[in-house]
């Protein structure tokens, strides 16, 4: 296999799998985005500061929020400021310039080194929201009507999109991406992980803590289950606490690191008593 | 060569557009896949599949497709060190017309033989185990119908990883958990401006004016950021028939009771079919209920309604003075006509039906279903069928 300059290999921190891996590097190859979906706590914000560590590039993150706005991306056009401005007279108001203030997209464009740009859970946005970034992000360039100004993409930046999958992005939108979903780590790659994050855990200890993680997660009626970062949390709470690895399977010290819902707490305790029951369903509630 | 993948994948429902078979062609054209099966198979899937849901149906398209093509898995360690080695650049392909072509079996055989009579490493060369090279066997070389032995760190087929189908749990024909109903349930809004909060946004044309009549001194005038308007009334049936699709409509249940984008969501439950009462648990006791005028008289008519029931009860129950199915209970007038009178009442309705569609002719309850789907459009409870359902209680009566 040919090693080509932009090639992402993983990086010390973060453990991509094989997929994952071959997805961004078709993307990057394509100038296409890439779209990241997966469960919570699966690592999909990581990968882009992964990626950007790994190629040595400069990160920019824009975080999506239920009010953001395509626009928002673009640039803004302080009015307000520029009104207050010509009421004092203290500024020269008929530059336009100084009002425009370029958005996390513009600022990815104007650069003049290549960035990765992080557009981070797209699908809090307005079901619209992915429709309005479709020119931007197929031609890399946008008009700014204000001052007659059009900002082109120096170097076309490597897009990364994560999404929770909170709502079905638009399919013209998905035509135009390289999508990867993050699968839940197994038992395996789950070791790998860990690995990155503590240097030398005790095997026991380890090997208890995941078989009660994976055998909580098995439960069907957890409203949260918990993810890769809880897990984390959670060896550490156990490793500070000095837990013996014989009590982990016992009692499960520390549960509250892992399930953050009262109705998850309380759900596994009821299931671990009484087992028969739990099979039963509730009709309606 | 595999445009037939293409018709394949469209043939299983994966909707593949020639858009991304282009940019799979561009790929391929600048060697993404890395010359294996199982590379090809995660190119495809990048490239052409845009959502979990369709992970299953590509692993059978491409199960379905490429069966047949594999990469032998138990090679003795050593030849696997032999192959990791790689070949010095010398790529040139020469002599291609005079390979000859082998069959699967043959190939397997003949590997097994000559597994038993190498000895010792080889890169380039015809006939031996190794990298580079014209021999059917090994990696990196060529050979047009040989067996590729690793290369890369893997030794997993793509037809094997296909046929695994770790991925069959997120189609979404089948019917789903509460989550994906909650997403469905969120394209249920329509934003205004017209409703109660904090006024954060500046409203431009209103500071013109303001500022005009203020003779030029700035006056800046805020509104409201726009809100769902959305109202809800979700009406259940609890009677005996749909004890047997209680998980599925708890699920929905829990999802619409979660949805949080609601102006306002009102639920009540009915027994079979709706007469004068409407019932506030779904025990339907008669001490826990409402009159259903109350409702119709309380609740404006931009509620959307979402009614969920089988639909299924005896003829008699639907369309005939005093058919309600409790003892002691009696109606003047047959629930049909409840039906109708909800449906002229609320603008945008709905049926939601748990038994799945390709049933409704033939379930036993096909005669009342057929009436009630004249009253009102129904689905199937399935995400698809609430995903159709949202979109007509977004849309005027039809």
């Amino acid at each position: 296999m040919k090693k080509s300059f932009n090639q992402f290999t993983g990086s010390a921190k973060y453990i991509a799998s094989e997929e994952l891996r071959n997805a961004v590097n078709v993307a990057i190859a394509l100038g296409k985005p890439l779209l990241i979906k997966g469960e919570p706590g699966t690592g999909k914000t990581m990968l882009a500061e992964s990626i950007a560590e790994s190629l040595n590039k400069e990160l920019i993150v824009w975080n999506i929020k239920s009010t953001t706005k395509a626009q928002d991306g673009l640039y803004v056009y302080d009015t307000v400021q520029r009104l207050y401005d010509s009421q004092f007279q203290d500024h020269d108001v008929s530059d336009i310039k100084q009002y425009i203030k370029l958005g996390k997209l513009g600022e990815a464009f104007v650069s003049q080194e290549q960035v990765v740009l992080l557009i981070d859970e797209i699908d809090k946005a307005d079901l619209e929201f992915p429709n309005d970034l479709l020119w931007e992000l197929d031609q890399m360039s946008f008009y700014i009507p204000e001052t007659k100004e059009t900002i082109t993409a120096v170097h076309r930046p490597i897009v990364i999109i994560t999404s929770n999958a909170e709502k079905e992005l638009p399919d013209a939108f998905l035509r135009r991406c390289i999508f990867h979903y993050i699968e839940f780590p197994d038992v395996k790659r789950m070791k790998e992980i860990i690995k990155v994050h503590f240097d030398n855990l005790d095997r026991k200890l380890l090997e208890q803590c995941l078989e009660t993680f994976y055998w909580i997660r098995n439960f069907d009626n957890l409203q949260k289950k918990p993810s890769t970062s809880e897990l984390l949390d959670w060896l550490q709470a156990l490793v500070l606490g000095g837990i013996h690895p014989r009590k982990i399977g016992e009692e499960i010290p520390f549960l509250g690191v892992l399930l953050k819902k009262n109705q998850d707490l309380d759900a596994l305790l009821w299931n671990v008593k009484n087992p028969r029951a739990a099979k039963r369903s509730s009709f309606y509630r | 060569m595999f445009t037939e993948f293409f018709f394949e994948l469209r043939a299983q429902g994966v909707p593949v557009s020639m858009n991304e078979w282009y940019t799979l062609l561009e790929a391929l054209e600048r060697g993404m896949a890395y010359s294996s099966l199982i590379g090809f198979y995660y190119l495809c899937r990048a490239v052409l599949i845009k959502s979990e849901a369709y992970y299953d149906k590509f692993d059978l398209a491409f199960a379905r497709f490429f069966e047949g093509v594999e990469t032998p898995e138990d090679l003795p360690e050593q030849i696997w060190e032999w192959l990791e080695r790689e070949l010095p650049n010398d790529h040139t392909v020469r002599m291609l017309g005079d390979l000859k072509q082998y069959d699967l079996d043959t190939l397997k055989q003949m590997l097994a033989e000559r597994l038993a009579e190498q000895t010792e490493e080889h890169h380039g060369g015809n006939y031996w185990v190794g990298t580079g090279g014209t021999s059917p066997f090994g990696h990196s070389g060529y050979h047009p119908g040989g067996i590729r032995l690793g290369g890369e760190s893997q030794n997993r087929s793509a037809v094997k990883v296909a046929a695994e189908r770790r991925f069959y749990e997120f189609r979404d024909d089948e019917t789903l958990d509460t989550r994906q109903f909650q997403m469905a349930l969120r394209k249920l809004r329509q934003f205004t401006t017209r409703l109660e909060g904090a006024k954060t946004e500046l409203d431009l044309d209103e500071t013109i004016e303001a500022t005009g009549k203020n003779a030029g001194r700035l006056e800046l005038v805020w509104t409201r950021p726009r809100q769902n308007a959305i109202k809800v009334l979700l009406l259940m049936d609890s009677g005996g028939s749909m004890l047997s699709y209680s998980q599925l409509c708890n699920q929905l249940f829990m999802a619409v009771n979660r949805s949080t984008h609601f102006k306002d969501l009102q639920i009540f439950y009915f027994h079979n079919c709706i007469y004068d009462w409407l019932y506030l648990d779904p025990s339907c006791r008669q001490s826990e209920s409402i009159k259903t005028t109350y409702v119709l008289n309380s609740l404006d008519s931009d509620y959307r309604v979402i009614l969920v029931g089988d639909a299924s009860m005896a003829p008699s129950e639907l369309v005939r003075v005093g058919g309600i199915i409790d003892w002691g209970l009696y109606n003047e007038e047959p629930g049909l006509t409840w039906l109708q009178r909800l449906r002229r009442h609320f603008e945008y309705a709905v049926w939601l039906n748990p038994i799945p569609a390709r049933y409704w002719k033939w379930a036993e309850g096909a005669y009342t279903i057929k009436q009630i789907r004249e009253v009102f459009p129904m689905h199937e409870l399935t995400v698809q069928g609430l995903d159709q359902a949202v979109k007509a209680l977004m849309a005027r009566k039809q």
